[in-house]
């Protein structure tokens, strides 16, 4: 009796009832289960990037251990040349590394959405000035104009996250850009400039929502060139200088010498680097499938 | 063709003026005293520091510098290294070689990996191959150049004692030990640029695959190969080369972190080298020079387009 009454009540998702967010989120996730995973991975390492100088097991720079001792239970990745733990200092580097891309993302966001939007949707002057403004950044090549703008403004953590956000600014702004124009012409724009909305309003409540899918993919995709570019810099010796908080490009170069001794030395910044990336690459790709299936495959 | 050229130049004076004023207004900006950086220690008499800054301009009004470097740069003269005094101009001409040769070489490479593996993964859409070459060149795209750079070095030296030869030898001296020194450095660079490559490659194809005229090439009893070939690949190209004209600006970050890695004498490791020694002309100069160089490789890319496209005109 019980289970013929079940079986009445199973169909899972009745009609009328609206879906959930959370329904939604399932549903994808059931669908690309190595994406859910990726993206499981995405929020520890936001997690990571925030807590790990809290929650690691030693300091960054206790140096009361055997040096290069291969990886083992009581350290799992090992330890360095000058005798420090290297899970403890990747967890300690986490913020200089993930953090700076975090920062770099927001900047990027801001500055190209803002931009895009209004020169899509305003067109004229706005949108000429704009587009000369990203001739002009793409004219740089992206390392080359990081190094450049830290060695002004000075290797701390805000000027670093700000120049690597600037390089990514023209991507965000075409993409917005374009999905604006794609907008622009659609009846409730039209309806909303009958009603008298000022292009202000009309730009923040009604195209901005249309083009939040398009802006959601490009930033988890850019996140994973924020990181590389990030350690590519620290790599070269001109990231945000911090002997305390290493980020993993830096300490990937500063264990030069014990490369050859230890492998595990070059294996582990290096892998930290490859695996948060390939996490937030792998989640983008589900992003864009799941938001913006015009897209899938591109890039 | 000729007056599309030319309007393209014409249109990128103003991006490069723009780009010359930044650069020399940001040098401008820096903290820190020319004097110190000059002469290389901390207690230097004013009336040192008076002779030094009018030998190199800096007592006369911002913008008169600015209009007499720009005068320069427009005859070659990018100005005077502070630290060795050397004309940036030839320092440039001598360490480019080992920018540009790793540079085309690496991104040679990238598109002859590429494209094989972008069309098959097409060809095997969502089957078994496809799966997997999607899931390498995602891994690939993710681990950082000078990552696998140092795996290369390290790994044959671990187990084969092998060490590429130093000191750097030029192309044109000993073209065989030169390429052994480049090798290692190309297959680093080509890595992510190939899987970029791949992935829109498959994405361009499979958009062309599903096109008319490509199911009329193969009604009408056109080989297979001739149908991928001339007629798909041909056509899915054209978004490719735009990502190789953008990449392009990531290839040449590439080389500077992969030069440094390998200690090869090229642009990049001037760049380093001239941003510890706070070399500002030197910086100026580069800076300028890569931002030169890509203005130039776009708009080569945008005239290629007819290459691929005989509907592309240029007016």
């Amino acid at each position: 009796m019980a289970t013929a009454i079940e079986t009445i009540a199973v169909p899972a998702e009745p009609i009328l009832r609206p879906k959930s967010w959370r329904s939604t989120v399932l549903r994808n996730a059931r669908r690309n289960p190595v994406g859910a995973v990726a993206g499981i991975a995405c929020f520890g390492l936001i997690l990571l990037a925030v807590f790990g100088a809290t929650v690691a097991p030693y300091d960054a720079s206790n140096i009361s251990f055997e040096r290069l001792q291969a990886p083992s239970a009581d350290h799992p990745f090992g330890t360095d040349s000058l005798s420090r733990d290297l899970l403890s200092r990747i967890m300690h580097g986490a913020w200089n590394s993930l953090g700076v891309a975090f920062v770099a993302i927001a900047v990027s966001m801001v500055l190209g959405v803002t931009l895009g939007v209004m020169s899509g949707y305003l067109g004229g002057a706005i949108d000429l000035v704009t587009s000369r403004f990203i001739d002009v950044m793409l004219a740089y090549p992206a390392i080359v104009f990081v190094i450049f703008f830290v060695t002004i403004f000075g290797r701390e953590f805000h000027s670093v996250a700000i120049a690597i956000g600037l390089i990514l600014v023209p991507g965000t702004t075409r993409i917005v850009r374009s999905a604006t124009i794609g907008v622009k012409h659609q009846q409730f724009i039209e309806a909303a400039i009958s009603i008298g909305s000022s292009p202000a309003r009309i730009m923040l409540r009604h195209v901005l929502p249309n083009v939040a899918a398009p802006i959601i993919v490009i930033a988890s995709v850019q996140i994973g060139v924020a990181i590389l570019v990030e350690a590519a810099i620290s790599f070269l010796g001109q990231g945000v200088s911090s002997a305390t908080n290493p980020s993993w490009g830096r300490m990937l170069n500063e264990m030069r010498p014990s490369w050859q001794l230890a492998w595990w030395t070059m294996i582990v910044p290096g892998a930290a680097i490859s695996s948060a990336v390939i996490a937030f690459n792998i989640f983008g790709d589900a992003l864009r499938d799941w938001l913006d299936p015009r897209l899938r495959g591109s890039r | 063709m000729g007056r599309y050229i030319i309007r393209r130049l014409l249109l990128a004076i103003p991006v490069l003026l723009v780009v010359s004023i930044l650069i020399f207004g940001g040098v401008r900006v820096v903290p820190g005293d020319v004097c110190k950086i000059v002469l290389g220690s901390a207690d230097v008499t004013d009336e040192q520091c008076g002779r030094i800054e009018s030998q190199l301009g800096l007592d006369k009004p911002v913008v008169s510098q600015y209009f007499s470097w720009l005068g320069g740069v427009l005859q070659g003269d990018f100005g005077r290294s502070m630290t060795n005094r050397r004309s940036v101009t030839s320092v440039i001409e001598d360490r480019m070689y080992v920018t540009v040769e790793l540079a085309v070489m690496s991104s040679v490479l990238a598109i002859t990996i590429a494209l094989p593996i972008g069309v098959y993964s097409a060809l095997k859409q969502d089957k078994g191959p496809d799966v997997f070459l999607r899931f390498v060149t995602i891994g690939w795209l993710s681990m950082p150049s000078f990552w696998v750079g140092t795996m290369l070095i390290v790994f044959p030296a671990i187990w084969w004692g092998y060490a590429t030869p130093v000191p750097y030898a030029h192309f044109w001296e000993d073209p065989l030990k030169n390429l052994e020194q480049m090798y290692l450095p190309t297959i680093a660079l080509a890595l992510s640029l190939s899987a970029t490559l791949a992935r829109l490659t498959r994405s361009s194809m499979l958009e062309v695959l599903r096109q008319d005229y490509v199911r009329t090439a193969r009604a009408k009893g056109l080989h297979e190969r001739v149908v991928l070939s001339k007629h798909a690949l041909k056509n899915a190209m054209l978004p490719v080369v735009t990502l190789i004209g953008i990449q392009l600006g990531f290839l040449l970050g590439g080389t500077v972190v992969l030069e440094s890695l390998f200690a090869l004498p090229g642009l990049g490791t001037l760049l380093v080298e001239s941003v510890i020694t706070k070399d500002f002309p030197q910086i100026q100069g580069l800076v300028l020079f890569f931002a030169v160089i890509i203005i130039l490789i776009n708009i080569a890319v945008d005239l290629s387009y007819a290459l691929f496209d005989p509907r592309v005109r240029f007016s």
